[in-house]
């Protein structure tokens, strides 16, 4: 049913050099043209494929050679020069990751010239690195620091500065930059540039006056900066992190007059662990509840429930869209696009605002809940809003831009105060002397603390369509969605392939409507025979692809529902989320959420009966009725890629 | 009037039949003719000294994707310090190093010739366009090139925009595409992956005049001249402390006193050979020979009269390179920030031993692990000022106080 | 009908593109020819040439901040590039330089008040054998000495005028009589 699809328009941007790919050649077309060849590192020898890099070749013969501006999710740059290594009959030292074996050679990888060489390299970054790692974020998870320990750096050769170079940019809501620590490494670049294909930061000018930097050295929050924090998760040093708002929180906690509620989203919960060294995919969901509290959280809510709720926003919102358009003959914007990535929607709002209205009017979990809280909760227990500080804990570092987002203020106040990032939150358990995988588990706090397995692969890419077609294809269906997919798991959605393509024919319709939607669509006569189709999409690049291609009025312009997520893996590749970050590391990541799922007792969001009691009691006229449009749903902002 | 004076010596192009050199190419099968083209043993004349013929016979030999084209490139970014022979080529011999490009275009299969003029010498862009024209109106540029059916192959300036990089062959082709001049990962080299991704041959212009010459006279005539390694006749770029600056043209293999004595530099006391990348040799060293096998050089001769400071020209040069390294790698983006405050230490007279080791293993480091040439030899003039003139150099005092003498 | 600035700048920019293409490696002679006219790569033109070639912003700015001769900051309409590197340095081009401060009022990399000059550096400009030499726009000047400066800018204000944007019409000067040896 589903299918791996090339949009029509390729926009490979990369410098030449820089396309080189981190994959030998598939190992049978090597071997089809007589490309398999041994090479020796260090006196192993190892046999790959013709174009591997010697970097490649000398993991898999177990030898480590150390680099710095490499980064698995990139293409090659060669530019830091740490990974040289000495390659028999060539004069100079080669970049490792960057020289492909073409032929049988020898390779020694520390030898006095290469040792030197490293060590040089980063006698020359120390130089002009400003900042003392014991006031930096990244001091004990810093390539740079790394790398000085590894090569035994004990005094500065070449000097160091003892003054700040550079004013921080403090301009943006989630990203920082702090550039007297960069060192030029182009990760944030090609990550920027090459993977996301925003575009916000660039080499500007030239020699030893070359600055990372944006158009015009604007500050960041006055470019086209979607917020994403990819940058964020690769930068090898402190010169970019996000914009951390702990201190406000412990603010919060420790004003006795002040009700703190938190919320979690799942993504945190899979990665959390890997500050506290544990293997990536290491689920924390529930000692983290013990820690939150021992902070002093006074209510640790599950982010999943309002993603439930999103759910059966959104899958409502799509109804009545095909209702409208298939029926009463509106003109809809199809197709409709997921709105809960705040970077993805920034971006949206920036390249292509002609499509605000495909855009879903559904806010993002984390801003639904904010809203909930401080009305509907707030009632329930008695308190004034105004002394509830609602926190959420998110894999995402547009979050912050998103609570500061001037239409997130239906309760009154603002419905989310704090976004804090996974390893935010991660630090300020450590100031609180918790060693997370010590903590004894315990369950999330009521109302909220109800979710289903729907709400918890949201973190995954793919996981919030499959969690909308759990619903719609069920609600439409009228028999267990289990009967169109085993166990309800959608496969052709999940995975990290860019771009997923899936068409679901409807052969069968529920004669009545259930309760939930019947305010909202009369019968479901009219999607019989029909085909749904739905897209999938990761990471900017691959939403502009898609998003070309419907302008174009190709494959994707015929869909009805595209799942966008800013971040490459979804949320569990967030700009919020333990660094380092790697297709190995997201993959496990999700898998815990998946794993999540899999044991779940309830996995459709419209069975949540959490959140049926919510419709129940509060948003009394159902799922996009009035109500829910005043609190639950936003508007968007045509921003345009002009800068100034 | 666009700057015409230049040639101290007669040049041998000046003898070329223009035309010639292409009439005979063309007569030959291409693997004949980069067979001639290789017993000529002709090495590029930009600096590198790379066997012409080898690099044309790699291009000649790679793919070229569907519905693309090979390139040449005549590299016209003469940027290194000293040297202008190209700027007197290009003036009065344009005519035989488009016919080198042609040639060259011939042996490869290319359909598309770029000439990359620096920006420095846009005054001669109008007059390069008029040529070319030229050539279109008689035939030698378009479509079947000297009748041959099939042999379609035209030429096209592009400015360079200021930057002693872009010389680099990687660099340049990276202007080219619309990027910042920062060198590639080598491999793979232009001849397999250059231009928009297709083979591309990148030859300096003497390069390209010489093989027109070549064609003209034969590769014999050309093997005799010169030495065994280092074949042909040579233009060199000599300017600085000497009565006669200018270009001249002198067999490879010539000593450098020989040239001081043609130049009028007798007295010199250091000579730059190869620009600000190549060496600084003192008079102990003018018996040396200027080949690509003893002092190898792209032409570029600067003389150093009795009273020169070297300190000073080390300084110049060092500064030179900080301004032109593109920036991309650590070492030479860094390594020569840290050479050129040396130097400066140097002159104040705070430059200890010790730290001058340290600099000199830089030096090293630069030369062993930067990207690309600019930065593998620009500790090139600071370790032989250093090595050379040390007894200058070392111990100076620094400014002195108000109120000392 | 009035035509304002953007719009002039929109309309050049549709004619560079149509002369040199609309690809990534049009880039740079779209740059150059719009230096060229304004003396100068705006904001403006920056953003419409990226929108135009489908490439970011920030790229362009990249580029530009790249290379000697293109600039996102006015500079005069006669740029003076004089060059530094070794040979010229000794033949004498500090005195040059010294008399062009003089003369202009700036110092090198400001432009005068009346944004008629740019006082630059170059390096080598190949010109190292009738040194000390100087770039002024498209013209090179050779064996310049101090006491030449004066009538060097005379030429620019006199001969270029009003019609500096033409400078293709313009017979290029060689180098004052009475040079070096």
């Amino acid at each position: 049913m589903s299918s791996p699809v090339s949009p029509s328009v390729d926009t490979s941007r990369a410098p030449t050099s820089q396309t080189v790919k981190n994959d030998p050649l598939p190992s049978d077309v090597a071997e089809r043209i007589g490309g398999s060849i041994t090479v020796q590192i260090d006196g192993r020898d190892v046999k790959v494929p013709m174009g591997t890099t010697l970097l490649e070749a000398a993991k898999r013969v177990g030898v480590r050679i150390p680099t710095l501006c490499h980064h698995p999710d990139l293409c090659v740059a060669g530019v830091c020069r740490v990974c040289v290594v000495e390659v028999e009959g060539q004069r100079g030292l080669q970049a490792s990751c960057a020289y492909p074996v073409t032929s049988s050679m020898k390779v020694w990888t520390h030898t006095r010239k290469v040792r030197q060489a490293r060590r040089h390299i980063i006698d020359l970054l120390l130089s002009t690195h400003h900042g003392e790692c014991y006031s930096c974020k990244r001091n004990n998870n810093c390539e740079l620091q790394a790398l000085a320990r590894e090569c035994g750096v004990d005094h500065y050769r070449f000097g160091h500065v003892t003054e700040s170079q550079c004013p921080i940019d403090r301009s943006s809501h989630a990203v920082v930059r702090d550039m007297d620590k960069c060192i030029l490494c182009r990760r944030c670049v090609r990550t920027c540039i090459d993977m996301q294909e925003v575009g916000v930061l660039e080499a500007i000018g030239r020699s030893s006056q070359t600055r990372i930097s944006t158009y015009l050295d604007l500050p960041l929050a006055d470019v086209v900066c979607i917020n994403c924090g990819q940058c964020i998760n690769r930068c090898p040093t402190g010169a970019l992190h996000a914009n951390d708002s702990s201190d406000d929180v412990w603010r919060a906690i420790d004003d006795p007059t002040k009700h703190v509620v938190i919320q979690t989203a799942p993504s945190p919960r899979a990665a959390i662990g890997e500050c506290f060294g544990c293997e990536p995919g290491t689920s924390m969901t529930y000692p983290m509840n013990t820690a939150l509290r021992t902070v002093g959280f006074d209510k640790v809510f599950d982010t999943n429930f309002s993603a439930d709720l999103t759910i059966v926003e959104e899958g409502t919102e799509l109804l009545r869209r095909l209702h409208s358009a298939l029926v009463l003959q509106q003109p809809v914007a199809f197709p409709q696009f997921t709105s809960c990535s705040p970077g993805w929607v920034k971006f949206l709002e920036h390249f292509y605002p002609e499509y605000i209205p495909n855009l879903s009017t559904a806010k993002s979990p984390q801003q639904m809940f904010g809203a909930v809280i401080k009305t509907y909760y707030a009632k329930q227990h008695g308190l004034d809003p105004k002394d509830i500080v609602t926190v959420a804990l998110m894999p995402c570092s547009a979050k912050k831009f998103e609570c500061n987002r001037p239409e997130m203020a239906d309760s009154g106040f603002k419905d989310v105060d704090f976004g804090l990032t996974t390893r935010e939150m991660a630090q300020m358990f450590k100031e609180a002397a918790i060693h997370l995988p010590d903590m004894p588990g315990s369950d999330f706090d009521d109302p909220f603390g109800t979710s289903t397995g729907s709400g918890v692969i949201f973190g995954a890419t793919g996981g919030v369509m499959e969690s909308a077609l759990r619903m719609v294809l069920e609600l439409v269906s009228g028999s267990p969605v289990e009967k169109l997919f085993e166990h309800a798991n959608i496969v052709p959605v999940r995975g990290f392939e860019g771009v997923r393509y899936l068409e679901i024919p409807i052969t069968q319709v529920s004669p009545k409507v259930p309760a939930l939607l019947a305010r909202v669509i009369p019968s479901f006569e009219f999607l019989k025979g029909a085909t749904l189709k739905v897209a999938v999409a990761h990471g900017t690049a691959n939403a502009r692809r898609v998003m070309e291609d419907i302008k174009a009025g190709g494959k994707f312009s015929e869909c009805h529902f595209i799942e966008f997520m800013g971040c490459i893996g979804g949320c569990i590749g967030g700009g919020g989320q333990p660094i380092p970050t790697s297709p190995e590391i997201r993959a496990a990541r999700a898998r815990a959420l998946y794993q999540e799922d899999a044991v779940a007792v309830v996995r459709k969001s419209h069975e949540n009966p959490a959140v049926l009691k919510l419709y129940e009691q509060f948003f009394t006229d159902g799922p996009g009725g009035h109500l829910s449009h005043g609190l639950l749903h936003t508007s968007y902002v045509a921003r345009g890629k002009h800068i100034g | 009037m666009i700057p015409r004076d230049g040639k101290r010596t007669p040049l041998t192009f000046e003898s070329i039949t223009p035309g010639a050199g292409l009439t005979a190419a063309l007569k030959l099968s291409r693997a004949d003719l980069i067979a001639e083209l290789a017993a000529s043993k002709l090495r590029g004349r930009g600096g590198a000294g790379f066997p012409t013929a080898t690099k044309w016979n790699l291009a000649a030999a790679a793919r070229v994707q569907e519905g693309q084209h090979k390139y040449v490139v005549c590299n016209a970014d003469e940027g290194e310090p000293g040297t202008f022979k190209d700027r007197v080529l290009l003036l009065d011999h344009a005519d035989l190093v488009f016919e080198g490009m042609t040639i060259a275009a011939r042996a490869i299969g290319a359909r598309k010739g770029i000439l990359y003029l620096r920006a420095e010498y846009i005054y001669m862009r109008r007059l390069l366009e008029a040529e070319l024209i030229q050539r279109r109106e008689a035939g030698l540029l378009g479509s079947a090139i000297g009748g041959l059916e099939g042999f379609d192959f035209d030429i096209a300036i592009r400015m360079g925009a200021g930057a002693y990089v872009c010389g680099e062959e990687t660099a340049l082709i990276e202007s080219l595409e619309g990027n910042r001049g920062e060198p590639r990962n080598r491999p793979p080299f232009p001849v397999d992956t250059g231009f928009l991704r297709q083979p591309t041959v990148v030859n300096n212009v003497e390069t390209l005049a010489a093989v027109a010459a070549i064609f003209a006279k034969g590769a014999a005539w050309f093997r005799a001249i010169g030495s065994e390694q280092s074949t042909g006749f040579k233009l060199f770029s000599v300017s600085g402390d000497c009565e006669r600056p200018g270009v001249y043209e002198f067999p490879f293999a010539i000593t450098i006193a020989d040239l001081l004595s043609q130049v009028g530099g007798t007295n010199a006391k250091a000579v730059q050979v190869g620009g600000a990348s190549g060496t600084c040799l003192p008079a102990s060293e003018f018996g040396r020979r200027l080949a690509f096998e003893d002092a190898a050089t792209g032409g570029s001769i600067i003389v150093f009269g009795p009273g020169r400071d070297m300190l000073l020209v080390a300084k110049n040069f060092m500064e030179f390179f900080v301004e032109e390294s593109c920036g991309q790698c650590t070492p030479c983006r860094m390594g020569n920030v840290k050479l050129l405050e040396g130097i400066e230490m140097l002159e104040r007279g705070e430059c200890s031993s010790a730290y001058l080791s340290e600099l000199f293993g830089l030096c090293e480091t630069m030369q062993l692990a930067s990207k690309c040439g600019l930065g593998q030899s620009s500790p090139n003039a600071f370790l032989s000022i250093m090595h050379g003139f040390r007894n200058e150099i070392m111990g100076r005092s620094p400014v002195p106080m108000r109120g000392e003498r | 009908m009035l035509v304002n600035r953007q719009q002039r700048m929109q309309d050049l920019i549709q004619q560079l593109i149509e002369r040199h293409g609309r690809t990534r490696s049009a880039l740079i002679p779209i740059l150059q020819d719009l230096q060229r006219e304004d003396s100068v790569v705006s904001d403006f033109a920056m953003q419409v040439v990226a929108d135009e070639l489908g490439i970011h912003p920030a790229e362009v700015y990249g580029v530009v901040s790249f290379y000697s001769f293109l600039d996102h900051e006015p500079r005069g309409r006669f740029v003076i590039r004089l060059c530094r590197t070794i040979s010229c340095e000794m033949a004498g081009k500090a005195r040059v330089a010294r008399q062009l401060e003089n003369e202009l009022g700036i110092t090198f990399g400001q432009s005068t008040a009346d944004g008629r000059f740019s006082l630059e550096w170059a390096s080598c400009i190949g010109m190292c054998d009738q040194a000390p030499a100087l770039l002024v726009n498209e013209r090179v000047y050779a064996r310049v000495t101090a006491d030449q400066v004066h009538a060097i800018l005379d030429e620019c204000r006199q001969v270029f005028g009003a019609h500096a944007a033409h400078a293709e019409r313009v017979a290029v000067a060689v180098a004052v009589a009475g040079g070096a040896s």
